[in-house]
């Protein structure tokens, strides 16, 4: 039922309006007196060389990509899974033929080497 | 009920939740520094109140009157908005989880649990799969080399492990045939032989309890997988810039993710409230079912602190290969063996 969504809905404004309020208020109280030394960015006391947005591996951004591809198969698995019992041997064949593809594609990336970690 | 009772009780509800997750936050941490004290032959906190029981109240007050530093490189507008994602979304993730039957005073009755939604398992998921918001936008608006790579390295690790975590509740919810959380647990009365109890874990699905828990401790960033905060190289990874209570949230968010994690698996595998029934009505109804769900939940809580006392932690590589390699193999063997026995049976 569509209306059993709306606690959920009141619990993130109340959470959304508490937490503000308690940083608010930990400005009353807390000292304030920031220095140079103390806001620079931490870099264990060496004064940091240049920016930290730099270049990163590119592991992430396959790690995105085959989150993207085997995220999606998961959702489509959930309503298969509830109606198993209803739809029957059908429902099996069909998505053992899915899960086929899906293998066959995870065992070239894995031969690719796209989840080796160099 | 009309609309205004049911916002009321909603609402009465609502307050009373946050309340006792943030108590069961702030003890879950205390909890884990007296346990993990003990097993390395130390007292833990003892200072403050019996047993150092006031610990939490006083760690509370000092994350309040620390000095909170908001660095001029920074980008601000996320910067802020990170800590508060991270903790709405863990403590949000707690809103259709059952922990017991009805409660009934006089005619009136209301579930125990916020909101009864008929794909909980879908919400649960969905909403703490966003906390990954938090440590991402915390990591890059930080503007620090170690915030950045602890921000990327759990947001690597934590989209990686959603898969098997994912694909090993599938075999679940073949069985139950349901993603309503309270029907779930419904789905697991009754007994084998007259003592085992009919619990998912021993329907057979251990190997995706397994799987389970282990994607997510690599979810919630806990030892042995809590790379993100490595602090013999990240200092303390995504949160390294952070002070005061915007740290304290990043904090909360952590155990209130772990208290959601282990009430998923009491639920999904360990019968919810379900055990043995004895007493007068009332006990049998109320009181008996709570105190089982919570008391399984201590156990998983327990389990999380054994595990962070004994385990060294991966290096990054073994890290994704063990979630890519080892664990979705598993998770997806799991879920055709599964679904060919339970075919055949029926």
């Amino acid at each position: 039922m569509p209306q059993n969504y709306v606690p959920i809905f009141i619990f993130i404004a109340f959470i959304g309006i508490l937490i503000p309020i308690t940083l608010l208020a930990a400005k009353l109280v807390r000292p304030d007196n920031p220095s140079k030394s103390k806001l620079m960015p931490y870099e264990c006391g060496i004064d940091p060389l240049d920016s930290s947005r730099g270049r990163y591996t590119v592991r992430f951004y396959i790690v995105a990509i085959l989150f993207v591809v085997f995220d999606v198969e998961t959702i489509f698995l959930f309503p298969w899974a509830v109606r198993f019992k209803a739809l029957g041997m059908y429902g099996l064949v069909e998505m053992l033929v899915f899960l086929i593809i899906l293998i066959v594609g995870y065992i070239w990336i894995w031969k690719k080497g796209a989840l080796e970690w160099v | 009920m009309n609309v205004q009772t049911y916002i009321i009780v909603s609402l009465v509800k609502i307050v009373l939740t946050i309340f006792i997750l943030l108590t069961a936050v702030a003890y879950s941490v205390w909890l884990e520094r007296k346990v993990v004290g003990h097993m390395q032959n130390r007292w833990g906190p003892t200072r403050v109140g019996p047993f150092g029981l006031l610990q939490p109240l006083a760690d509370g007050l000092k994350f309040i009157f620390k000095e909170d530093l908001t660095p001029p490189h920074v980008y601000k507008p996320l910067y802020i908005a990170a800590p508060m994602l991270a903790v709405v979304f863990a403590l949000t993730s707690i809103s259709v989880i059952p922990i017991g039957n009805a409660i009934t005073v006089g005619k009136f009755s209301t579930p125990l649990q916020i909101t009864d939604v008929n794909i909980g398992l879908l919400v649960v998921l969905g909403i703490t799969s966003l906390g990954v918001y938090g440590v991402a936008l915390a990591g890059w608006s930080s503007n620090s080399k170690y915030s950045l790579l602890g921000g990327l390295r759990a947001s690597a690790q934590m989209v990686s492990y959603e898969i098997s975590l994912g694909l090993s509740l599938i075999g679940v919810l073949i069985l139950s045939g349901s993603l309503s959380l309270r029907e779930i647990v419904l789905a697991q009365q009754g007994t084998y032989f007259g003592f085992i109890p009919r619990w998912f874990f021993f329907q057979g699905q251990c190997f995706a309890f397994f799987v389970y828990l282990t994607s997510a401790y690599a979810e919630t960033n806990r030892i042995p997988f809590d790379l993100p905060e490595a602090e013999t190289e990240l200092v303390a990874g995504y949160h390294t810039e952070y002070s005061s209570m915007k740290f304290a949230m990043f904090f909360m968010a952590e155990y209130a993710n772990m208290i959601t994690v282990a009430c998923l698996a009491t639920i999904l595998f360990f019968g919810g409230w379900l055990g043995p029934m004895f007493g007068p009505a009332w006990l049998q109804q109320t009181v008996l079912p709570v105190l089982y769900f919570i008391a399984k939940v201590f156990v998983f809580i327990f389990v999380y602190i054994w595990v962070r006392g004994t385990l060294p932690r991966f290096r990054y590589d073994q890290l994704m290969a063990f979630g890519w390699k080892y664990l979705l193999p598993l998770a997806i063997a799991n879920l055709v063996i599964t679904a060919l026995i339970v075919a055949l049976r029926s």
